[in-house]
């Protein structure tokens, strides 16, 4: 906008001051860790490893928060436990497939298997949300969805933990996914690898989903304009579906692929990575499918890179127990600074 | 097939559903510990009969913009769907007694297909099912065909009734405690009803609810009809004896229960905070509980000799003011850098700062201050009231009361209409004078009193913090509090907090699914009723207005028009 001057008021002050104080922390807590060198740099360079195998689980995730926002321009707070259904589904598919022992005799295609079930349930899961919890409400008041949605986050929560019991459940292990891969200087497990590879696999589909195909059209469409798109005859009911069905896809591609990681399930574990799935979103840019994707790998990073690097400095003992804090003021951080996020359009604010 | 006959099929099998649903989730096992009637019917095998009956209501009521059905065709209706649902069940019975799935759903055991089937055996089960649901669905579809009047005392006495069984504990405590042995004998027996007390309480409350139905207008029109000075007299006795039995509810209802209400009281104040922030100004925080741990653990640090620091043990009413200090600290904390937030991103942003709060508070780098993972043990308690359910009860009582007539003068102040045009909408209200970030902060700040002052009576009722006890489960017990019984009104508040709080202290067995419950009423009232059960008249009619003019967005100015079907415009 031409001629707009900056408001300097008290807030903006404070918030400035607040933002350019945690980032100088940060910044001061990394130069001394840096100087004091107790952290070799292998280590570092696992833990950036670590940080984006996670960051991919968190991209995926992201990308349903951004997709749901793109189109309905609501936070389907209920996306986590679309996370959890598929997470458990993968527990039980796995399970089911071990007994048989159809992991030993052919892995990769149990592997595909399990994938494949733990992204349809996450699918009619997150269908059956919006058909029941959203679309009824389309038009209300901003806070009457966004209630719902909490209803329906803690609804499928304790479902579930009805439904399969209420202690944490040990995930059968993939044994093909074990050893480690060394690329030169790099190296990472196989389990990193495979989930690195596939959370890229399944955003390359999604992106070419987006921009190459029909459906992906309509949803662009409807995205930028309801009214018209409706009057281009598209049919925007059968498109926030099917939107919700992607965002399902893969938030049960990303259950699964949590599970490898941390090797166990539990009716709370949508909760933390849903929230953080949505910083990753709106750092990226809500919205936007790229900037999901990248929000979600820095996310990851700063989140196993963060502890160490900006408190290890201070002497904060186990700073590891920070890394939640972390995540969450990166969060607030943004939205000080870029409400639109890192590749979001900028009128958006 | 006829519109008719699907929509009964379809009924049924969402009844089916419901069923499968609260079979597994383990509502099923768990209730048929509790009888409804001693020794013949249990609350386990009541739910089912109960979903029967829903079903067969809703496919014997009219379609939308339709005339009444005639009586053949509703109770047809009902039936269908009540044996549908019934049929579902049946399967279901049957399958978990076929197959193993426990280790899949824990809750799937032989013991579920025997409740279901009455204890009868698979073949009588199963059409003791399917007969019984289509009993059940005409039954409910009935409820069309009696006069309103009739239909509403018969439901309403089914619904008290059952609650009046599960209320066992409570209601009986009550009754032993002020020595009405008799009467306690006569009306429960091992957990339950009796028989002669079951149709007593179903009698009793119908005739109730039938005379206020038939005779309820025109008590309604006297009241009205009183000259406005004998009105605000009566109003005043209202009020004074409302104050009097409050102040002897504690020597009433006996040691137990003085603790279940010591611990809704504090979620009163928990939601009366909340409402300041959500009800009036319209500010959606999902991090309330980080209001309600400053408040504890600052009464901690100040008060206990068992924190690390701060030596010079303040005694509880010291630590008070600190605590509003304390207060006005964080409410400024949360409220600054979410001032320019809106909607759904406050509420995401303030649920971070709840989870913040609790992590720091929790951590090892924190401990010398806090406790770490120990927490912070022996505050002291309130003197001149000890930390005894019956004593403490007074002073959460006296801040209640005073933080109940604080929010109601805020409401209909200055303070309040900002809020409210604020609420509305926030750009317009900017643009007509409304120090908009003056008022938001001033709604954290009072918020954040309330909250922790809550905090510092939950800390000096248990006399320990732990950063456990202060989860986002805290902010959404407020939130769901204040959404059932009705945003931006007090009285709502207190019914909220006695529904979602109270009941679920006393019936141990509720314990467990509180917050699928919760899950639930948020959904459905929202979907049907998303003033509350007490709302303020305002509210009423803001939710109820057209609803194509919300564009309180900044992020989209778009919000709310998509019916999502083609427009054709001439």
């Amino acid at each position: 906008m031409p001629g707009r001057r900056i408001r300097l008021n008290f807030v903006n002050l404070f918030l400035w001051l607040l933002g350019g104080g945690l980032l100088a922390f940060a910044a001061y807590g990394s130069f001394l860790t840096l100087i004091e060198g107790r952290i070799q740099p292998n280590q570092w360079q696992n833990l950036i490893v670590a940080g984006v195998a996670l960051g991919s689980v968190y991209a995926l995730i992201a990308l349903g928060y951004t997709l749901v926002y793109g189109i309905l321009f609501m936070i389907n707070f209920a996306h986590g436990e679309v996370f959890m259904w598929g997470a458990f589904t993968a527990f039980f598919a796995a399970t089911a497939l071990n007994d048989a022992g159809m992991m030993a005799s052919n892995p990769v295609l149990a592997f595909f298997l399990v994938l494949a079930t733990s992204m349809l349930v996450s699918m009619v899961v997150a269908i059956m949300l919006e058909r029941i919890a959203y679309r009824p409400l389309r038009g209300a008041p901003r806070l009457v969805p966004l209630i719902t949605a909490i209803g329906a986050s803690l609804f499928l929560q304790y479902t579930a933990r009805g439904f399969y019991g209420s202690g944490v459940r040990a995930y059968p292990d993939y044994t093909i996914f074990d050893g480690t891969i060394s690329l030169g200087f790099l190296s990472l497990s196989v389990k990193q690898a495979v989930v690195i590879l596939a959370a890229v696999g399944l955003m390359v589909g999604l992106y070419l989903f987006i921009n190459r195909t029909r459906t992906g059209r309509a949803m662009r469409a409807v995205s930028e304009d309801k009214d018209v798109a409706a009057m281009m005859g598209i049919n925007v009911d059968r498109i926030i579906v099917t939107t919700f069905a992607i965002g399902g896809l893969l938030a049960g591609a990303a259950g699964i692929l949590y599970t490898l990681i941390f090797n166990q399930v539990l009716f709370f574990m949508g909760f933390l990575p849903g929230i953080k799935a949505f910083t990753a979103a709106v750092l990226g840019g809500i919205g936007n499918v790229i900037g999901a994707a990248l929000g979600g790998l820095i996310l990851g990073v700063v989140e196993q890179l963060g502890p160490n690097l900006f408190l290890s400095g201070y002497g904060v003992p186990s700073p590891n127990q920070l890394k939640d804090v972390i995540a969450f003021s990166v969060l607030v951080l943004v939205l000080i600074f870029r409400p639109s996020g890192l590749l979001g359009r900028k009128e958006n604010t | 097939m006829s519109p008719m006959v699907r929509r009964a099929l379809t009924l049924g099998l969402f009844g089916g559903i419901a069923g499968i649903h609260v079979s597994l989730v383990g509502i099923v096992n768990t209730f048929q510990t509790r009888d409804l009637i001693a020794d013949i019917v249990t609350i386990g095998s009541v739910i089912p009969m109960l979903i029967a009956i829903m079903v067969g209501w809703l496919a014997g009521r009219a379609p939308r913009h339709a005339a009444e059905l005639a009586a053949p065709t509703a109770l047809g209706a009902g039936a269908v769907a009540g044996a549908v649902t019934g049929t579902i069940l049946a399967l279901l019975a049957i399958l978990v007694d076929s197959v193993s799935l426990t280790w899949i759903l824990v809750n799937a055991r032989p013991q579920l297909a025997t409740i279901l089937q009455f204890e009868q055996g698979p073949v009588v089960g199963s059409v003791l099912l399917i007969a019984g649901g289509a009993a059940l669905g005409a039954a409910g579809a009935v409820l069309h065909i009696l006069p309103g009047a009739i239909a509403r005392s018969i439901a309403m006495a089914g619904i008290i009734t059952i609650i009046v069984a599960l209320m066992e504990p409570f209601i009986g405590a009550v009754l032993r405690n002020v020595e009405l042995r008799a009467i306690e004998g006569f009306l429960y027996d091992s957990g339950g009803l009796t028989l002669p007390g079951f149709i007593l309480v179903f009698a009793l409350i119908g005739a109730g609810v039938y005379g206020w139905a038939t005779r309820g207008d025109r008590a309604r029109a006297r009241v009205e009809a009183m000259p406005p000075d004998r009105r605000r007299a009566a109003k005043i006795a209202v009020y004074l004896a409302t104050i009097g039995i409050l102040l002897i509810l504690p020597q009433i209802v006996g040691q137990r229960l003085s603790e279940v209400i010591g611990t809704v009281g504090i979620y009163v104040l928990l939601g009366l905070g909340l409402n300041i922030v959500v009800g009036f100004a319209g500010l959606l925080d999902l991090g309330y509980v980080a209001f309600f741990a400053v408040g504890a653990y600052t009464t901690a640090i100040l008060t206990s000799p068992a924190s690390p620091v701060f030596t010079p043990e303040l005694p509880f009413w010291g630590a008070l003011p600190f605590v509003i200090l304390a207060a006005a600290l964080i409410g400024l904390a949360v409220g600054a850098p979410v001032l320019r937030l809106r909607g759904d991103y406050l509420a995401i942003v303030t649920l971070g700062f709840g989870e913040i709060a609790r992590e720091i508070f929790k951590s090892a780098w924190a401990q010398p201050v806090t406790g770490g993972a120990q927490g912070i043990l022996s505050i002291p308690e309130p003197i001149p009231f000890s930390r005894d359910p019956q004593s403490i009860y007074y002073p959460i009582l006296f801040f209640c009361i005073l933080a109940a007539i604080a929010a109601t003068t805020l409401a209909s102040s200055r303070v309040g209409r900002a809020w409210n045009a604020m609420r509305e909408d926030e750009s317009v209200a900017e643009a007509t004078g409304v120090n908009t970030i003056k008022y938001k902060l001033l709604a954290f700040g009072l918020g954040a009193a309330f909250g922790c002052l809550g905090g510092a009576f939950f800390g000096a009722k248990i006399g320990v913090v732990f950063p456990d006890s202060f989860n986002i489960l805290v902010s959404i017990n407020a939130l769901a509090l204040i959404i059932l019984g009705g945003m931006g009104n007090i009285a709502g508040v207190v019914l909220g907090a006695f529904v979602l709080v109270g009941l679920p202290e006393l019936l141990r067995e509720f314990a467990e699914y509180r917050l699928l419950i919760y899950g639930v009423v948020l959904v459905v009232m929202m979907l049907l009723r998303p003033e509350g059960l007490l709302p303020s008249r305002s509210r009423r009619a803001e939710l109820h207005e057209v609803k194509d003019e919300d564009d309180d967005d900044m992020y989209a100015d778009e919000v709310g028009e998509e019916t999502g079907r083609p427009v054709v415009t001439a």
